[in-house]
C-alpha cells in the first residue's frame, strides 16, 4: 500500500503542476500581454479555466493531506523550515483565488476591476515562483535542522540562487503550459497566432531558466547534473523531452492543438520524472547528506493502508466525474458557456 | 503578545474566518436546490432568478472558503508541527476522505455554476444537490477530526509514544457524533437566519418584494426548523462534554466547587480568584439535572482538576452564555414564525415580524463563533485532551507575531471586499432581475 500512496503523491504533484500550472500560467500570460490585448486574453482564459479551476486546485490539498497523514515527519519538517516561503505562497493562493472570482462575480464593473486584475496577475506570478522555490529547496540540501540561529534555520535554507532559478523555471513552465492550452481555446485567428507566439516565448524562457537552474546548481555545489544524467531512466526522460520539444516547435506552426497539449504535458511529466527518479525514495535533502525518505519516514502502517484505501475509493468516484466535467466544457459551444447572468 | 499567543490567535482567526464560509458553502446549495426545484416545477421565473442570484453570491463565498481552507491545511503544520507529527496519521482518516468530498463538491460546482442551459435541467439540478451533500459530508468529517482532539481514541499512548494506531477508531471517537450533529444544525441556523434577515431587510425597504419574499421564505423555513432542533442537540453535546471533559463543562458553567444538586448558572461575572460568580441567576439543581437527569447528582467542579489544567474560565463561560442566549432567542423567533405560518397568516404581512428577522441577521453566526470558542478554549491547555499540551505543539520558529499581523490584515481586507461585493450583488437585484420575462432572455 505504501507504493500506492507514493504513486498518488507523485501523480497529485504532477497534476497540480500540469493543471494548476496551466491555471497559474494563464495569469502569467496575462501579465506579459500588452494592455491592448489583455481584455481578449482574459475572455478566452476565463472560459477555458472558469469551470475547472476549483477542481485544479484540489490537487494541492490532496498532496498536503497525503503528506501529513502518510509522511508526517516530512510534512512537519517542511512546515518548520520553509515557514516563510509557504506563508508567501499561501498569500499568493488567497489573493489569486479571490481576485479571480471577484472580478467575474462583481455585479458592478468599475475601477475595482483594475485592482482585481492587478492582484490576479501578480499573484499568478508569485505563487508558482514560491512553489518552485519550495521544490528547489527540498532537493537543495540546504535545510539545516541543527541550525541554532534565525537566519540559517529559516532564511538561508530557501533563499539562494538555485531555488530562485527553480522558481523562475516553474513560472516559465506554467506560462508555457497555459499558452499551449489556450491555442486550442482561441476563437479567432489573431488570438490563435498570439497564443502561438506566446507559447514560443515561454518555451524560450523555460529553456533559458532551465539552463540557469543548472548553472546555479553548479555554483551552489548541488549535484543536479549527476542526478539527472547519471542514470539511464533520468537520461532517457530528458532525451525524450528534448526530442518532443523539436516536434512541438514543428507542430506549433501547424496548430494541431490536441497533439500539442499532449506533447507539452509529456515534456513536463518527463522533467518531473527525471528530477525525482534518481533520488527516489528521498524527497527532501537536508544539510550534511541527511535526507527524508518516503520509505523510511512514512507514517504508521495502518495509517498508510487506510490512506491508500481512501485514495483508491475516492478515485472511483472522482475520476469519471472529472473527465465528464472536462469533456463537457471542451465541447465547443461558446454561446452557451456564459457562466453567469452578467456574461 | 508572545509567539505562543500569536500562534493561537492566528489559528483561531483563520478557523473563525473559514467557518463562516464553510457554513454558507454547506447550506446555500440546499436553499438553491429548493428554489431551483420550484423553478423547474412551476416555471415561475422568479425562482430561477433567486437561484441565479444566490448562486452568484455563493460563488464568491466558495472561492473564499476554498482558499481559507487551503490555508488551514498548511497552517496546521506551520503553527503546530509537533502536534501534526504525531496526530497526522491518527486523525488523518477524515481528512483523507474529506479530500474526496471536496473534489466531488468542486466538480459538481463546476457543473452547476457553468451548466445553465447546457445540460438536462434535472441533471443540472442534481449537481446542485450534490454540491450541498458533499459540503455537508466534508463538514462532518472535519468536525470528527476536531472531535478526536477533544476525545482522543484509536491509539495507545505509552512512554510518550503513540502506538497501536487505528485511524477508523480515531475517526469514530466519542465526540464525533454530538459535535457533528450540533455543527451541521448550527450551519443551517446561522445561514438560514442570515439569508432570511437580508431578504427581510430588502422587503422592508420595499424593493423587489416578490423576489425577496419568496427567497425569504425558503431561508426562514430552513433556519427555523434548525433553530428548534438546536437546543435539543446542544443538550446532547452538554451531556457528552460532562462525561469526557469535566474541566470544559466546569469552565462553561463557571462551576468552581464540586458538589451535589448543582444550580445552573445563567450570566454573571466569574471571579476566578475568589472562585465565585457575581450577579448570576442560579436555577437550583438544574445543572445536575441536565448533566445526569437527576436533581441531586454530583457534578465535578474546577476544584477537582489540578490548577495547571484549568481552561480560561471567563472566556469559556461568556462564550457559552452568548451561544445559549442566542439559541433561546432564535428558538423564540422560530416558534413565532411557525405560529404565523400555520395559525396567524396575518402576521406574515406585519412589519414587526420582518423587523425581528432583520434584527437577528448576524446572531446565528455569532453563536457559531461563540460555540467554537467554548469547544476550543474550553479544551485548553490541551491540544489533544489529556495527551499533549498546546504549548508543546507550537512551532519553534520565532516571529509568529508578524505572521499573525499579516494574516489579520489579509482576512480583514477579504472580509471587507466580500461584504462590499455582496452589497453590490444585492443592490443589483433591482437592475438585473426587475422585469422577469425580459431578464430571463437576456441572461440565459
Ligand atoms: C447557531 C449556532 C448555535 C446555537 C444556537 C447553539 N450552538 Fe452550541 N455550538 C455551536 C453552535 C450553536 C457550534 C459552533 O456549532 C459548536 C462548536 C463545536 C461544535 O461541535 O458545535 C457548539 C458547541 C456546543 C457545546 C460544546 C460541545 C463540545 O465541546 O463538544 C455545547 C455543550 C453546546 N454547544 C450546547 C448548546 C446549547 C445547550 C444550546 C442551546 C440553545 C446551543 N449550544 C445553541
Ligand atoms: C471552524 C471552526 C473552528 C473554530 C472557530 C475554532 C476555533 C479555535 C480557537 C478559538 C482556538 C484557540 C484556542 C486557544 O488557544 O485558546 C483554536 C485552536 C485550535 N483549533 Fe480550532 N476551531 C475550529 C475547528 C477546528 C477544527 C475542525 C480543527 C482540526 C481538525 C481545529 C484545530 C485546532 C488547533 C490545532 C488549534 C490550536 C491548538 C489549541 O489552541 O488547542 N479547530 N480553534
Ligand atoms: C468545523 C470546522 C470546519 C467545517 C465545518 C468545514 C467545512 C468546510 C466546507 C463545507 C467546505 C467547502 C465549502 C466551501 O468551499 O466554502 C470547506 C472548505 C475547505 N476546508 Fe473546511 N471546514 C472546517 C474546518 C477546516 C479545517 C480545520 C481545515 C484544514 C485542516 C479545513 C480545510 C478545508 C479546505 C482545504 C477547503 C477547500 C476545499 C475546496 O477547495 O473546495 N477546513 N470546509
Amino acid at each position: 500500500m505504501l507504493y500506492v500512496v507514493i504513486i498518488y503523491l507523485w501523480a497529485a504533484i504532477l497534476l497540480y503542476l500540469l493543471l494548476g500550472g496551466a491555471d497559474f500560467g494563464a495569469g502569467i500570460i496575462e501579465l506579459f500581454t500588452s494592455p491592448k490585448n489583455r481584455k481578449r486574453t482574459r475572455k478566452v482564459m476565463y472560459k477555458a479555466i472558469g469551470p475547472v479551476w476549483e477542481a485544479n486546485h484540489m490537487w494541492l490539498i490532496i498532496t498536503i493531506v497525503i503528506l501529513f497523514v502518510g509522511f508526517p515527519e516530512i510534512y512537519s519538517t517542511m512546515s518548520v523550515y520553509l515557514h516563510i516561503p509557504l506563508v508567501i505562497m499561501l498569500m499568493g493562493i488567497i489573493a489569486r483565488g479571490t481576485a479571480f472570482t471577484f472580478r467575474h462575480y462583481d455585479a458592478v464593473v468599475d475601477d475595482m476591476q483594475v485592482l482585481y486584475n492587478r492582484i490576479f496577475v501578480y499573484s499568478s506570478f508569485v505563487t508558482p515562483l514560491f512553489l518552485g522555490i519550495i521544490a528547489g529547496t527540498a532537493v537543495s540540501g540546504k535545510i539545516d535542522p541543527h541550525a541554532s540561529t534565525f537566519l540559517p534555520a529559516y532564511i538561508y535554507s530557501w533563499l539562494h540562487w538555485f531555488s530562485i532559478s527553480v522558481g523562475l523555471f516553474t513560472v516559465a513552465i506554467c506560462g508555457f503550459l497555459a499558452a499551449i492550452y489556450l491555442i486550442g481555446e482561441a476563437e479567432n485567428e489573431p488570438d490563435r497566432l498570439r497564443f502561438i507566439r506566446k507559447a514560443k516565448q515561454m518555451n524560450v524562457a523555460a529553456v533559458l531558466s532551465g539552463g540557469l537552474v543548472f548553472i546555479t546548481a553548479y555554483l551552489e555545489k548541488i549535484p543536479l547534473i549527476e542526478w539527472i544524467f547519471g542514470n539511464a531512466a533520468g537520461l532517457s526522460a530528458i532525451i525524450a523531452a528534448t526530442l518532443s520539444l523539436v516536434l512541438l516547435w514543428y507542430l506549433l506552426a501547424r496548430g494541431k492543438t490536441r497533439v500539442l497539449r499532449l506533447l507539452a504535458g509529456f515534456q513536463v511529466t518527463m522533467i518531473l520524472f527525471a528530477t525525482t527518479v534518481r533520488h527516489f525514495p528521498n524527497i527532501v535533502m537536508l544539510k550534511n547528506n541527511a535526507y527524508l525518505s518516503l520509505l523510511e519516514h512514512s507514517g504508521h502502517e495502518k495509517a498508510i493502508n487506510m490512506l491508500g484505501m481512501a485514495l483508491l475509493l475516492g478515485s472511483i468516484f472522482i475520476l469519471p466525474a472529472l473527465f465528464y466535467l472536462i469533456y463537457s466544457f471542451q465541447k465547443k459551444d461558446p454561446e452557451k458557456l456564459r457562466p453567469s447572468a452578467k456574461g | 503578545m508572545n509567539d505562543f499567543i500569536a500562534a493561537r490567535s492566528q489559528m483561531a482567526l483563520s478557523l473563525g474566518f473559514h467557518i463562516i464560509f464553510s457554513c454558507i458553502g454547506m447550506v446555500m446549495p440546499f436553499f438553491m436546490a429548493v428554489s431551483h426545484y420550484y423553478w423547474l416545477k412551476t416555471n415561475n421565473v422568479v425562482y430561477k432568478n433567486i437561484t441565479k442570484a444566490w448562486s452568484k453570491g455563493v460563488a464568491i463565498f466558495f472561492a473564499t472558503g476554498a482558499v481559507s481552507g487551503t490555508v488551514l491545511s498548511f497552517e496546521l503544520g506551520l503553527l503546530w508541527p509537533t502536534f501534526m507529527l504525531h496526530a497526522g496519521p491518527i486523525f488523518g482518516m477524515p481528512f483523507s476522505l474529506e479530500g474526496t468530498a471536496f473534489f466531488i463538491e468542486a466538480i459538481a460546482l463546476g457543473f452547476f455554476l457553468y451548466g445553465w442551459n447546457k445540460f438536462n435541467p434535472w441533471f443540472h439540478w442534481v449537481t446542485g444537490v450534490v454540491v450541498g451533500i458533499s459540503g455537508l459530508v466534508s463538514g462532518i468529517l472535519v468536525v470528527a477530526a476536531n472531535g478526536w482532539m477533544n476525545s482522543p481514541s484509536g491509539f495507545d499512548y505509552v512512554d510518550g509514544k503513540y502506538i497501536n494506531i487505528d485511524p477508523v477508531k480515531a475517526m469514530f471517537n466519542d465526540a464525533w457524533f454530538s459535535q457533528a450533529l450540533h455543527m451541521s444544525i448550527a450551519a443551517f441556523v446561522a445561514t438560514g437566519f442570515a439569508v432570511a434577515g437580508v431578504h427581510a431587510f430588502m422587503i422592508l425597504k420595499g424593493k423587489n418584494v416578490l423576489f425577496h419574499a419568496k427567497a425569504f421564505k425558503i431561508a426562514a423555513v430552513f433556519g427555523c426548523i434548525a433553530a428548534v432542533l438546536q437546543p435539543l442537540s446542544g443538550d446532547i453535546s452538554a451531556k457528552d462534554v460532562a462525561e469526557r471533559q469535566p474541566a470544559k463543562l466546569a469552565a462553561m458553567e463557571a462551576h468552581f466547587h464540586t458538589g451535589k444538586s448543582v444550580p445552573l448558572i445563567v450570566g454573571g461575572i466569574p471571579d476566578v480568584k475568589e472562585k465565585k460568580v457575581d450577579y448570576a441567576i442560579k436555577i437550583p439543581g438544574l445543572l445536575s439535572f441536565m448533566v445526569a437527569g437527576d436533581l441531586n447528582a454530583e457534578v465535578k467542579g474546577l476544584d477537582s482538576i489540578p490548577p495547571e489544567d484549568h481552561p480560561p474560565v471567563a472566556i469559556t463561560h461568556y462564550a457559552f452564555q452568548i451561544m445559549v442566549g442566542i439559541g433561546m432567542l432564535l428558538l423564540f423567533v422560530a416558534v413565532l414564525y411557525f405560529i404565523a405560518l400555520w395559525k396567524k397568516k396575518i402576521w406574515l404581512e406585519r412589519r414587526w415580524l420582518l423587523i425581528l428577522f432583520a434584527a437577528v441577521t448576524p446572531l446565528g453566526f455569532i453563536a457559531v463563533e461563540a460555540g467554537w470558542t467554548v469547544t476550543e478554549v474550553g479544551r485548553q491547555p490541551w491540544i489533544i485532551q489529556g495527551i499533549m499540551r498546546t504549548a508543546d505543539a507550537v512551532t519553534p520558529m520565532p516571529g509568529i507575531v508578524y505572521s499573525f499581523y499579516i494574516f489579520t490584515g489579509v482576512y480583514i481586507s477579504l472580509a471587507i471586499i466580500v461584504v462590499f461585493m455582496l452589497y453590490r450583488q444585492i443592490k443589483m437585484v433591482d437592475k438585473i432581475y426587475d422585469i422577469p420575462s425580459n431578464s430571463d432572455q437576456l441572461k440565459g
